[in-house]
């Protein structure tokens, strides 16, 4: 072939390559705008219930043959993006305030939020000999640094926050604290060793199918406000049969059953 | 701006500051290097210093946490040394840093090394100027655009660093809590006015120091043409 001859090879290669690529994007805008094809249900799940809403959604899909997308993050994070119009149908949030807002901000449907899970709290080292009894630990300060999910984000970073209040550590331990961006990276951070202690989840900690190893104090629930677990039917999904299937499946014995298991309370 | 922004202001300026003098220092050997060598070992030295170019931020921030944790390699050795860990601390941010704004500071320099040929460091040579003042007289004065360009891209680049310090970095007001970083957490807890101020700022400083640099290079550029006798 001339150097002309290739050079035009090249271009219709090109524009070749283009084509696929423009009908690849009108395809997936197409599927993106058909209002989730019939079954499909996209959830938004408080980082802390990622792990028992696996196992919840696949028996779910199990059960009914719908589709479970899911996202886990912070629940503070999913409430700006669902201002911003996110394509969530439902949220699991991990606490009560975030679902009470979007149902008073017009974008949640009004009554469809309830409690369907309450956290508690631990501090946990990955460590077997980290914590001590009791917690004490943090009481003697035997730590570089200790994990807190970021508290204006994550409740149960607010939880851990009043928890250090209500002992009296607070203004001890304030220097040594480092911040998860949500209750999934405090764990990592601790889980890698480079926090040696943190406030977590103890559904992250003591979860059935995989428990985290080290050890765990179990925070004294008198010591910080309920983390109560809000769950919520968003605009986007209230006439989405799979998403109303789904909030009534969280509701059954057999899906209770996995929550509780993974160290909830109801 | 409240305390705490103009805290994350001051931190970045300082983190962005000692990556770029941090990474001249270790950058001019390595790129006069590169540009020189005809080694096996160039290919792969050059490679390893694109990687962040192609890598998400992410995997440098995991393998950084991995090992500079106390399991890790890097941990050990500084703990061994009493320097402690690095995750959570300013130092581990500017070790990051120097690792995922390495090719920005690195290429520009080899290019213009590149660029620069032999000649006129044999002139130089047969003029009986010894290697140091070779090197400092003539090559580095004929490379300044290519300097400028690595220095200005280094510093910019640690500036919009997010993804690495969101890993290794813990938000600790004045010690890793970047602009970046304070800017992603205003949004999060829907703090948007606060957002806009951050966000609008650096919007600002990225456009300011790309014009800064093309209207520098462009008169530089052909200073060093002309200089240069015609390479490209």
């Amino acid at each position: 072939m001339s150097r002309g001859d290739v050079m035009a090879a090249r271009r219709a290669a090109a524009r070749a390559a283009l084509k696929v690529m423009g009908a690849a994007l009108a395809s997936a805008c197409a599927l993106g705008s058909s209002a989730a094809w019939a079954g499909d249900v996209q959830v938004a799940v408080a980082a802390n219930f990622a792990g028992a809403f696996q196992k919840i959604a696949a028996d779910f899909m199990a059960a009914t043959g719908h589709k479970v997308v899911s996202s886990s993050g912070a629940t503070g994070k999913f409430y700006v993006q669902i201002q911003q119009g996110a394509p969530f149908d439902v949220l699991l949030a991990a606490d009560d305030e975030t679902p009470a807002k979007l149902v008073a901000e017009g974008l949640a449907v009004k009554g469809s939020a309830y409690t369907y899970a309450v956290g508690k709290l631990v501090l946990w080292s990955a460590r077997p000999d980290g914590v001590g009894q009791d917690g004490e630990a943090i009481k003697k300060g035997q730590f570089t640094h200790l994990a807190v999910a970021n508290p204006k984000l994550a409740p149960y970073g607010a939880a851990a926050m009043e928890a250090l209040k209500a002992l009296g550590l607070l203004a001890a331990v304030q220097p040594k604290i480092v911040q998860g961006d949500n209750i999934a990276q405090t764990f990592q951070f601790v889980a890698t060793g480079n926090a040696e202690l943190g406030f977590v989840a103890l559904a992250q900690v003591a979860a059935p199918d995989k428990p985290a190893g080290g050890a765990y104090w179990l925070v004294p629930e008198k010591l910080y406000t309920p983390i109560r677990q809000d769950a919520v039917l968003l605009n986007k999904g209230a006439d989405n049969p799979a998403a109303k299937a789904l909030l009534s499946y969280l509701r059954s014995d057999a899906a209770v059953a996995v929550i509780k298991s993974h160290g909830y309370g109801l | 701006m409240s305390p705490e922004d103009l805290n994350a202001l001051w931190l970045t300026a300082k983190l962005a500051t000692y990556t770029t003098l941090i990474l001249l220092v270790l950058g001019l050997p390595l790129a006069w290097w590169l540009a020189r060598t005809r080694g096996w070992w160039k290919g792969p030295v050059s490679a390893f210093v694109a990687l962040p170019l192609v890598l998400p931020p992410t995997v440098i921030g995991f393998y950084l946490l991995v090992l500079m944790g106390p399991q890790g390699p890097v941990g050990q050795l500084t703990q061994a040394l009493g320097l402690g860990r690095l995750p959570f601390t300013f130092a581990g941010l500017v070790v990051a840093s120097v690792l995922h704004s390495m090719p920005f500071v690195v290429q520009p320099l080899v290019q213009a090394f590149e660029a620069m040929g032999h000649r006129p460091m044999e002139v130089a040579a047969t003029l009986r100027a010894g290697p140091w003042d070779r090197f400092f007289t003539v090559a580095l004065p004929l490379v300044r655009p290519g300097l400028l360009t690595a220095t200005v891209l280094g510093f910019a680049h640690t500036v919009g660093e997010f993804g690495v310090v969101l890993m290794i970095g813990g938000n600790i007001p004045g010690a890793t809590q970047v602009l970046s970083i304070a800017l992603y957490g205003h949004v999060e807890a829907g703090e948007l006015a606060r957002a806009h101020a951050l966000a609008g700022g650096m919007v600002g400083f990225g456009f300011g120091v790309m014009l800064l640099l093309y209207g520098l290079n462009h008169r530089r550029g052909q200073a060093l043409r002309g200089l240069a006798g015609g390479t490209p």
